[in-house]
């Protein structure tokens, strides 16, 4: 597929794709810049990739599994204090179902 | 001048010296040098000096520590709990670990990175956390809610990024070592551009638990230093498997602090063509050829080698770098820790989401976010993301096909010496064009140290260059004799 425009839909669809609120302010610079940075990386459809295998990371060891035995864990006083808001024991979010849905 | 890690542990060892009193010498220097620099975001005055405290009575009832009294920085992505001295399991609460980002500015972890825990088991003294650029993602150290990091050589120019705080600590003579991370040079590059020692090792060398994920199939961890045996004893303490990280190595590591007393020459040196092609600032293509001279000098053949995807593999990079962050950076959206934006009554989860978000996030952040979640979108992947990988794996297989026929690669570290403040901030491209000589190692996980090897002239002032060693997977030790063979025959 060609390479988009990066036009203020698009940059639009992108904010909402990664949960992003952007500003009028800010908007034209990152639509540019992002124009910019896809024209250049558009030069890697220059190359002969045909038969090459991806590559997802680098090394040969496999990823083990963890045993399934408890270990220490972080207590829950300590997440409760570094969570930005609380209600009772849960963490507090605004209401999912009914209006407030659309996560 | 900054003083060596080994002598700073031989004189705490034999008791020459205080770790208290290297600790408040230390936070005096960085009281009267930082507000200049900025290097540091914070520092822990009296817990430093407790933790000090407690190294000197370790000592004195008879404990061996290789990093006696060290006083060490930490790049502010890597957590640290509340105790700075205790041998243990690095559960706690405490110090913030910002990120330099808005979205993190209160965050204090809950626990301490695996790197950082092993240095504290191991006698250093931790005593602060540096600047970065946020999240890690720039190559200046401007992008930071704490402002600029200004290079200790000159100060109207940038130390690199984005460990650019920790390269500044080191070679400001505030610490003789400081921990760092890696995705696509962010450790070489300042190294380079303050005239230090830089240390990427090899992908799955050290424990990343607790280091926050930029991109992790090409995050690594590690130290900058004053000179190449101290980057090894550094390395030394900070390798071991750890089953808190899936990609920790279980091979067995040399002890590379010990065999650097006399380094062995490299054999065959390779020498990129495309690192002296147009585009390199000529006093760091000079600088490049007298580090070939030196090893010439000392037996070592030089052989061109050809890496002919030098200028695809940044476009691969940051695909695959962007594309790794844009899920990594998912996790921060103000529910469960760091900020979250005021809502007003009848917003959703979904605005907490894209405000936290979008006010928490710099402008840099937030483009490399929108840059990742293009290349993963419907429609896009193969075209982006998996034609990247393919490049990736080309990258790897030119390395590879390199080492038949040399022992390490010599490259420069970044295309020129350290640009002015603001030089590049305007065009993001002409950033990410900085790391044209380091993004291959990242993608294709090998070892890499920056040495520094001479001091160029630029717009009326003089900045210290270094070049890039470059060897296969796991073979620090090669990599580390090349690199101290170097340093020897440039000091001579």
């Amino acid at each position: 597929m060609p390479s988009p425009d990066v036009t203020d839909a698009h940059l639009r669809h992108l904010a909402t794709l990664s949960r992003l609120t952007l500003t009028d302010a800010e908007t034209p610079g990152l639509r540019e810049s992002l124009a910019a940075i896809i024209a250049y990386v558009d030069r890697l459809r220059d190359l002969d990739l045909a038969g090459v295998q991806p590559m997802t990371r680098p090394g040969d060891e496999p990823a083990p599994l963890a045993d399934d035995v408890p270990n220490a864990a972080i207590s829950v006083d300590t997440l409760r204090a570094i969570a930005p808001a609380m209600h009772g024991d849960y963490i507090a979010v605004p209401k999912v179902l009914g209006d407030g849905g659309g996560a | 001048m900054t003083e060596s890690a080994r002598v700073i542990a031989a004189d705490v060892t034999a008791r020459r010296r205080s770790a208290v009193e290297i600790a408040r010498a230390t936070l005096a220097a960085i009281d009267t040098r930082n507000p200049t620099l900025n290097a540091f975001v914070e520092t822990f005055s009296e817990r430093t000096l407790a933790a000090a405290e407690i190294i000197d009575r370790r000592i004195a009832a008879g404990e061996s520590l290789p990093l006696a009294g060290v006083p060490v920085a930490l790049k502010d992505n890597l957590c640290l709990g509340p105790d700075l001295s205790t041998p243990g399991d690095g559960l706690g609460f405490g110090g913030r670990t910002t990120c330099a980002s808005r979205i993190l500015e209160h965050y204090r972890s809950p626990y301490t990175a695996t790197a950082v825990q092993r240095l504290i088991d191991a006698g250093a003294v931790i005593v602060g956390k540096t600047n970065l650029d946020e999240f890690g993602m720039g190559s200046s150290t401007e992008r930071s809610i704490f402002g600029p990091t200004r290079n200790p050589h000159d100060p109207t120019r940038v130390a690199g990024g984005s460990s650019g705080g920790s390269a500044a600590a080191v070679a400001a003579g505030l610490v003789p070592l400081a921990l760092g991370s890696d995705t696509g040079g962010s450790i070489r590059q300042p190294a380079s551009h303050c005239g230090v020692v830089g240390l990427k090792p090899t992908y799955g060398r050290v424990s990343r638990f607790g280091l926050v994920a930029y991109a992790s199939s090409l995050d690594q961890i590690g130290p900058l230093a004053a000179n190449v045996a101290d980057a090894a004893l550094a390395l030394d303490v900070l390798v071991a498997h750890d089953p808190l990280d899936a990609t920790s190595s279980t091979r067995v590591a040399p002890r590379w602090g010990t065999e650097l007393n006399s380094p062995a020459a490299p054999r065959r040196v390779g020498i990129p063509r495309q690192a002296r092609g147009p585009g390199v600032h000529p006093g760091v293509a000079a600088t490049l050829e007298r580090a070939l001279e030196r090893f010439r000098a000392v037996g070592a053949a030089i052989v061109e080698i050809d890496l002919p995807l030098t200028d695809h593999a940044i476009a691969a990079y940051y695909i695959i770098a962007t594309a790794e962050a844009s899920s990594n950076l998912a996790r921060f959206d103000g529910v469960r820790y760091g900020r979250r934006a005021a809502l007003a009554e009848g917003e959703s989860l979904l605005d907490l989401y894209c405000r936290s978000r979008g006010e928490g996030f710099g402008d840099e952040v937030k483009r490399r976010i929108l840059l990742g979640t293009h290349v993963l979108s419907a429609g896009y992947y193969d075209a982006y993301y998996a034609t990247a990988q393919k490049v990736r794996r080309r990258v790897h297989d030119d390395y590879a096909r390199a080492f038949m026929d040399c022992g390490v690669i010599l490259s420069p570290a970044a295309p020129a010496p350290a640009f002015r403040l603001g030089e590049k901030t305007a065009d993001p491209l002409a950033m990410y064009l900085e790391d044209v000589f380091t993004v291959g190692v990242n993608l294709a996980g090998l070892p890499a140290a920056v040495v520094p090897a001479g001091v160029v002239q630029a717009g009326g002032a003089s900045l210290p260059v270094g070049v890039q060693l470059i060897a296969p997977a796991f073979e620090e030790t090669r990599l580390l004799a090349a690199a101290a063979t170097l340093e020897q025959a440039l000091a001579a």
